[in-house]
């Protein structure tokens, strides 16, 4: 029959709007599709999932599935599009998506394409683009496999819409635990705590870099005030301890693709370029002409920092 | 205890943006340098931190295999690892485009029913592809749980490990019991962010990966280095994904340098219309 299996992702119980960047390529790639909720307590996520157009909201409901573990996970996702006869299983690209879908192929002896940012389909054949050499590159790949297992990139699969009606809901039995199951456990979750919106959902974003020192916030928070932004950083901003870990934007920390993209002080390493080069509007502020993040910025600004950051605030919340 | 850490070599990390397109349409990284993709180098120094004790980096008080799939040519990456503190290396011989993460996957699963480690450490994704796959499906075909994104790490006397895994916005700690795979983030190289058994908590690394001393690489030209057969291992080496053609992303065109503070924010109110 044929199809696609989208697989949630929830956060403290509520639907992650990567779960939307999922349903998008399902539409996408055509044909039915059915959401699967795993979790304990989903009930709700699950109702409000009904409202975007799949053929059914499935729900594995069960203690067990508290926690976001591959372990656990995997088998029923596993087992659900083995019994649904489902031949494409897509999840978002989040550390969620990442995690898990490699697992899942694994046990479906699926073929897996990773982190896509477009699909197409020519004469039957379907084929994944993704993203790679640090962004220098985009490979497209075919599968092999009739069962295909893809996670998405958010920044390119625009969360979908509810399109109305309502799908019925129906719960789905656990898979049998893997011996897996019984050697993870989890321990406990330590949020940052930033009362800002979330990098990978912002609409603007102030990203600082090693050169701030120890003013870090001091600098930046006043600008992300200003424009309503999240905050990042480069990864040697966080390396030396100025940023937290969890601020960082670039390969190995997180891709970004706001409607702005402020960095500040950051002179344009490669691997920080990866993680945000899809922004809209780039603005660079650096007082080294030759820095490399001027490549790519829209609007340049060669400037001290500490100088032209305080001025920038001032003029942005001045009247008119 | 017994580590394998499975490694891989890369162009030049640091330069991938000066790849170019081959006439066939794909990757031509010629001119580039052929390094250890960086985040294998920190899963080798989390084996080797999880082997000794921190005050005394010469005593090995466990044993670490590298392993990389990879023509003759990775050789020297594998003998500077053992220069590095790897105690024994494999390479299965294998040319790049024979290979996918799957049946990386399942050769790593036979190495390591021959080999019989307690964990196995992997870069979170290589520097080329950064497919981010191969340890969750090694995990999955060994039955064995796994951590990803490991940021930190912690020996429970080498039976368990807690792991400190970076998700979006926060730190999910989970405990796994060995053997286990793990794969690392850049961060597991901070000064405290593994803690072994045999290490005072209070013990602080230098930052980053630790380089071999010349001493250590003449020694390591005796460490032993075997070679083995991809197919001797798994029975069936049909890919499941395949590349076809590469495409360079537009290049994003340097815009216009602005005089001031009042010009850059008369553009974004104006020109670009985002504030």
């Amino acid at each position: 029959m044929g199809g696609t299996l989208v697989v949630a992702e929830l956060g403290d119980g509520q639907v992650k709007r990567s779960t939307h960047s999922a349903i998008t390529f399902a539409r996408e790639v055509g044909g039915p599709y059915s959401i699967l909720v795993l979790g304990d307590g989903v009930a709700a996520p699950a109702k409000e999932l009904s409202a975007f157009g799949a053929q059914k909201v499935l729900v594995a409901d069960d203690p067990s599935l508290a926690h976001a573990l591959a372990e656990r996970f995997a088998p029923t996702v596993a087992q659900v599009a083995r019994q649904g006869g489902w031949d494409t299983v897509v999840v978002a690209a989040t550390t969620f998506g990442k995690d898990l879908a490699p697992r899942v192929a694994a046990k479906l002896s699926a073929g897996y394409a990773p982190d896509v940012d477009r699909v197409k389909v020519e004469g039957g054949k379907r084929s994944y683009r993704r993203p790679q050499y640090a962004g220098n590159a985009l490979g497209w790949l075919e599968i092999a496999t009739a069962t295909q297992v893809v996670s998405v990139r958010q920044t390119e699969f625009v969360a979908a819409e509810p399109s109305g009606g309502i799908s019925p809901v129906e719960s789905v039995a656990k898979a049998a635990d893997d011996p897996a199951a019984a050697r993870v456990e989890f321990v406990r979750v330590e949020a940052g705590t930033s009362e800002r919106p979330d990098l990978g959902e912002a609409r603007v974003v102030v990203s600082g870099g090693r050169s701030l020192k120890e003013q870090f916030k001091q600098v930046l928070e006043p600008l992300a005030d200003a424009l309503g932004a999240a905050i990042g950083a480069s990864r040697a901003a966080c390396d030396a301890g100025y940023a937290a870990p969890e601020l960082q934007v670039g390969q190995t920390g997180r891709t970004v693709a706001p409607q702005l993209y402020v960095a500040v002080g950051i002179s344009g390493a490669i691997q920080h370029i990866a993680g945000m080069k899809s922004s809209k509007y780039i603005v660079a502020i650096n007082k080294d002409p030759d820095a490399p993040i001027f490549q790519i910025a829209d609007y340049g600004l060669v400037a001290d920092l500490f100088v032209a950051v305080p001025e920038l605030v001032k003029e942005l919340k001045a009247p008119g | 205890m017994k580590i394998l850490v499975a490694v891989k070599r890369v162009a030049d990390p640091d330069n991938l943006n000066k790849i170019k397109l081959s006439a066939q349409g794909k990757v031509d990284a010629t001119g580039l340098e052929p390094k250890a993709s960086p985040y294998d180098e920190y899963a080798l120094e989390t084996a080797l931190r999880l082997n000794e004790n921190g005050a005394n980096t010469k005593a090995r008080l466990g044993e670490t295999v590298v392993v990389t799939f990879a023509p003759k040519e990775a050789e020297p990456m594998l003998r500077a690892m053992l220069g590095t503190g790897a105690d024994r290396a494999i390479r299965v011989d294998a040319k790049d485009d024979a290979l996918d993460g799957d049946l990386v996957a399942r050769g790593l699963a036979a190495v390591v029913a021959r080999e019989k480690p307690d964990l196995v450490l992997l870069g979170y994704q290589q520097a080329e592809s950064e497919s981010n796959e191969v340890g969750q499906m090694l995990a999955e075909y060994l039955g064995w749980p796994q951590a990803t994104f490991a940021g930190s790490v912690k020996s429970e006397d080498d039976k368990a490990l807690v792991v400190g895994r970076e998700i979006e916005g926060a730190t999910a700690q989970v405990r796994v019991t060995l053997p286990a795979v793990v794969t690392v983030l850049d961060k597991i190289v901070h000064p405290r962010s593994v803690q072994s058994r045999h290490t005072a908590a209070t013990h602080a690394y230098p930052d980053g990966v630790r380089f071999a001393a010349l001493m250590a690489i003449m020694a390591a030209k005796k460490k032993p280095l075997v070679e083995l057969v991809l197919a001797d291992l798994v029975p069936d080496v049909a890919l499941k994904v395949t590349y076809g053609t590469v495409e360079l992303p537009p290049r994003r065109a340097a815009g216009v340098k602005v005089k001031d503070v009042k010009e850059l924010v008369s553009k974004l109110k104006t020109e670009a219309k985002v504030i």
